[in-house]
């Protein structure tokens, strides 16, 4: 049980945590046809854009209202709606999705009216989404403004419907948190299919940054989940959701169509893919597939084999509460020490981590509790801290700016917990500290010295037959 | 090949062997090694064994004169460390092909010897024959007395191909090639009355240095290790040190002894391993430097050190001792060499099973060695059931042993420690006992046990369910069938190395009347192999002719 602290510092160094709005902006990236929005000054839009194009390496559709100084004092009515007029003229989205920044939101911009008001003065974007989404930077962090948006979703897409209807047995909706990969994604597709489930994906990042080639270049997003499939998901039998981050979306849904819905706070590690596993046959009535038998059969495996190299190992983690929670739950299950959690947010799921003290905190702290450790597991930006103290960096979850394959790395399932344990143990392998002639010589008050070399003998060496 | 055959027969005549001393002559003449059992052998062959021996020896080129199999498939895959070059990691082959068999490999030796000088310019060249240049006939002697001649530069030919026997063998055939080609080609700078040499230790995982520290406090110099991080001149002037130690592995016994016979050089034998043999090695060295003509003191210090390490490492075992107390060890091990492991397990609160030892006392000690060397054993030849049927009835919580066991637990979900060559982890000395006990706690309470033990969401026989099954199946029906269960008594193997059974024996000892295990030995051939079985025939003698059955617990 984890207690949970906050940095008493002032000043943030070296951050950790990313901003709401991008992390509502991503969620929209993962819905077809879409263009995010954000409402604010166009740096908002800018940083966000080249964080994203860094990490997946793949043209990003986002957008600015572009906010002055002027339009932010007199209010953002006008930036909007040009924007939003704009966007539909030269993008011509499904879904505009806006979300707004800490400027607007200091300001107080009624963004809810403004839509209103657009609606009414432009009957010809009737067929088009807006969705609004209050994201202000300087509250919460990225997985939040991510769950936000989901919940948001599906208040404007999935129909209210108050009495019971007929449920497809078949349909499962999956509502991810923001800490699993396109790869990820893919994984968990592949895992429900294969009990004859029909899974719908939201958001699904999978169709739009997997970083497929396009047969068509369209500013908005390309794949991702679609209207028609989200107006479908209140008749779905069950929704999964991934991440404490969507308990708000899972509970959002439920309230609305009343589908039931299973949390799980992590699949990566064996017990939770053994309950996902088993909850999935329950549910299809089907028997599990030997596919599954086989991959479990790898995974114990890779543990018995990998658990030499974590054993013991002090391993810090700084990343957003449901990563840290999956990843460092899992270290913790394989034998290493999480010698220290730096997080960027509060959530329920922290104090459920085994481990004494989790901080809210940046990459300083982290990097001031990582001397002397075996690994560090965070983002890009840990790079520095790895090169001072001489730890190995892992790097994960977002930004990975400077490796490929970011949106294709696995943390999900039995297959990607076994990757896991293959990358990092190697990790572990390559950085084992080889001895020397003075790694168990010690200079204590109480080590006697002879007193340097022994004297030579006065003996003539004469050469031996 | 006749100086190769003498050679065979010199290295299995050893006097220092004391196992090999009570044999009769004949046995003798048989040599200490198994006939390997085609279909049924494991383990290195001489080759492999000399190759182990000698590339430890840091600064020099090994090259392997045969076909790629013998170096390509093995090269840098030991774990002897280095203070120094690390050419010794660097893998050295002729390669030879279908050319250089029909037509000879010589001149492609001759030639790689040249190459190795010109790109390396090692202090020497060991020059190692396998089997196929020694089948058409590379005579590697003459090939490197040329090249030697030629380079103006040592290069020492190491005759042990593979087929002429196993890795023990292989290991004394080094030992002759460095006694006849390099120790006592050079000298020493200078000597101190406090030179001695390390035999037979190969500085695996950095072992050396975990000692090395206190033999410098106490002013002992190690003049040569061999060949643990050695360097070519100081194996060439080993002959000048006052005292050897020969490191509990009877690997190098022939150089201990030899150096004893040919340079005056005193040695006893003993262990790094464990509190109690760290302590009597430390003392032994210091013994023997004394009589050798240094000062008396160097007892006082050294038994002030002793005390002082013995209690710092007892301190530092103590802690784990809350959380290993009842514990259950299953030691089962050909490689560490040493039994005061035990000690160590102990005193940090475990408990052996499978052997029912309290105290380790002398003869506890060897009793110990000899119930563990027939498990060691034993082990070789078990099918995975039976291997997992003795973890679960020894119900040990971790289980200590060579690599080879390692699946069999690991697949049992069982902890499992390496103490064997191929480890990553140094034990040696105080300091590598607080390791072992370290390593125990960690592999023990490691959270994966609780993790992979978790039945899987679907319903599933497992293969222990499986196991338990069968081995509950036939358990009833050698129950319900005393013949049977007769026959299977009479069928279990006593003598490993010459497949005789506890019915041959028994049929044996009651034809001829026989009384002494080596008349026993004379009728069967049991006990004339590796001689690990020879407790037990002696102990089968005394039942029968007590006129008793023969003791259920040894032979059934």
């Amino acid at each position: 049980m984890a207690r949970v602290e906050v940095s008493k510092k002032a000043c943030a160094v070296n951050p950790l945590k990313m901003s709401q709005p991008i992390g509502g902006a991503l969620a929209f990236m993962g819905v077809q046809g879409c263009m995010p929005l954000l409402h604010g000054s166009q740096g908002c839009t800018s940083f966000g854009l080249v964080l994203f194009v860094r990490h997946f390496r793949e043209a990003i559709p986002l957008q600015t209202t572009a906010m002055s100084e002027v339009a932010t004092v007199l209010g953002g009515l006008e930036n909007v709606e040009e924007a939003v007029v704009n966007i539909a003229k030269r993008a011509k989205p499904e879904i505009i999705g806006i979300c707004s920044t800490g400027v607007t939101e200091t300001k107080g911009d009624d963004v809810d009216g403004y839509i209103q008001l657009i609606r009414q003065r432009h009957p010809e974007l009737d067929h088009m989404g807006i969705v609004y989404v209050s994201t202000p930077d300087f509250k919460d962090a990225f997985q939040d403004g991510w769950g936000k948006t989901v919940s948001k979703l599906i208040e404007a897409f999935v129909p209210a419907n108050a009495t019971p209807i007929q449920r497809a047995p078949q349909r499962v909706n999956v509502l991810p948190g923001c800490h699993l990969t396109p790869g990820d994604i893919d994984e968990l597709r592949d895992i429900i299919e294969s009990f004859g489930l029909e899974p719908t994906f939201l958001p699904d990042l999978s169709g739009s940054l997997d970083g497929h080639l396009p047969e068509d270049f369209t500013p908005t997003t390309l794949g991702g989940t679609t209207r028609d499939a989200m107006a479908q998901m209140g008749s779905a039998a069950w929704t999964i959701a991934v991440g404490e981050q969507m308990r708000l979306a899972a509970t959002t849904l439920e309230r609305r169509a009343g589908v039931p819905f299973v949390l799980f706070d992590r699949l990566t590690g064996l017990a939770p893919n053994d309950e996902l596993i088993e909850f999935l046959s329950r549910i299809s009535g089907r028997p599990v597939p030997l596919k599954f038998k086989r991959q479990r059969g790898q995974l114990v495996d890779a543990m018995l084999d990998g658990h030499f190299h974590f054993g013991a190992k002090k391993v810090t983690i700084g990343a957003e509460p449901d990563l840290l929670f999956a990843i460092g739950s899992w270290l913790i299950e394989m034998g290493a020490n999480v010698t220290a959690a730096v997080t960027t947010t509060h959530s329920a799921v922290l104090e459920k981590l085994a481990i004494d003290e989790v901080l809210i905190g940046d990459l300083e702290d982290l990097e001031n509790r990582s001397k002397g450790t075996d690994l560090i597991m965070t983002h890009s930006h840990g790079r520095q801290a790895s090169e001072r103290l001489g730890v190995p960096l892992f790097r994960l979850g977002l930004p990975t700016f400077d490796r490929l394959g970011a949106g294709h790395e696995l943390t999900v399932g039995y297959r990607g917990t076994r990757t896991l344990i293959f990358n990092i143990g190697n990790m572990f392998i390559s950085q084992a500290h080889e001895p020397g002639p003075d790694t168990w010589r010690r200079e204590d008050e109480n080590v006697t010295h002879f007193g340097g070399e022994p004297a030579p003998e006065l003996v003539q060496i004469t050469a031996m037959a | 090949m006749s100086t190769l055959a003498a050679k065979v027969q010199e290295v299995f005549n050893e006097p220092g062997c004391d196992k090999n001393k009570g044999k009769s002559e004949k046995e003798r003449k048989k040599g200490c090694t198994k006939q390997l059992a085609p279909g049924a052998a494991a383990g290195g062959c001489a080759f492999d064994g000399a190759k182990i021996a000698l590339q430890p020896i840091t600064d020099v080129a090994h090259l392997v004169h045969g076909p790629i199999a013998c170096e390509g498939n093995s090269w840098d895959n030991r774990g002897a460390k280095t203070s120094g070059s690390s050419l010794y990691r660097t893998g050295f082959t002729t390669d030879i092909g279908e050319t250089d068999v029909v037509f000879g490999g010589e001149k492609r030796l001759y030639k790689s010897i040249k190459e190795i000088i010109d790109k390396y310019d090692p202090p020497a060249v060991f020059v190692y024959q396998t089997c196929v240049p020694a089948m058409i006939g590379d005579d590697i002697d003459a090939v490197c007395k040329a090249a030697a001649k030629k380079f103006n530069k040592p290069i020492i030919p190491v005759n042990s191909p593979g087929f002429v026997g196993p890795k023990n063998l292989g290991n004394k055939l080094a030992g002759e090639a460095i006694l006849e080609h390099v120790i006592g080609t050079q000298e020493p700078e200078y000597t101190t009355p406090y030179d001695i040499n390390i035999i037979g230790e190969y500085n695996l995982a950095g072992e050396l240095w975990q000692v090395k520290p206190l033999l410098d406090e106490l002013g002992i110099r190690i003049l040569s290790c061999i060949s643990g991080d050695g360097k070519y001149n100081e194996v060439a002037y080993s002959h000048r040190a006052k005292a050897s130690m020969m490191v509990c592995s009877k690997a190098m016994i022939n150089v201990a002894r030899k150096m004893e016979e040919r340079y005056d050089i005193p040695f006893f034998e003993g262990s790094f391993y464990g509190i109690g043999d760290m302590s009597d090695s430390l003392r032994e060295i210091a013994r023997l430097l004394v009589e050798r003509g240094a000062p008396a003191e160097l007892k006082d210090r050294t038994d002030a050190i002793i005390e002082r390490e013995e209690a710092r490492a007892w301190a530092r075992i103590a802690p784990y001792k809350e959380r290993l107390t009842g514990k259950k060890v299953l030691l089962i091990t050909g490689g560490v060499k040493s039994w005061s492991v035990v000690a160590a397990l102990q005193e940090a609160g475990m408990e052996l099973v499978g052997t029912s030892v309290k105290k380790s006392t002398k003869e506890d000690k060897e009793r110990i060695k000899e119930l563990m060397g027939q498990d060691a054993h034993m082990i070789d030849d078990m099918t995975p059931r039976e291997m997992y049927k003795m973890l679960k009835d020894a119900q040990a919580d971790i289980m200590l042993s060579g690599g080879r066991s390692q699946f069999i637990a690991l697949k049992a979900k069982m902890p499992w420690l390496d103490i064997n060559q191929e480890r990553h982890h140094a034990y040696a000395g105080y300091e590598g006992m607080v390791e072992l006990v370290h390593e125990i706690d960690k592999a023990l309470f490691n959270p994966v046990w609780e993790q992979v033990r978790r039945p899987p969401p679907w319903q599933e026989t497992t293969w222990e369910e499986r196991a338990n099954a069968a081995i509950a199946a036939e358990a009833a029906e050698l129950a319900a069938d005393p013949v049977k269960a007769e026959q299977v008594r009479r069928e279990k193997r006593v003598c490993k190395c010459h497949n005789v059974n506890v019915g041959a024996l028994e049929d044996a000892i009651v034809a001829g009347s026989l009384t002494t295990v080596d008349a026993l030995a004379e009728a069967t051939h049991a006990g004339t192999g590796c001689g690990g079985c020879r407790d037990t025939m002696e102990q089968m003698i005394e039942a029968a002719n007590a006129g008793g059955a023969v003791p259920a617990s040894k032979a059934a």
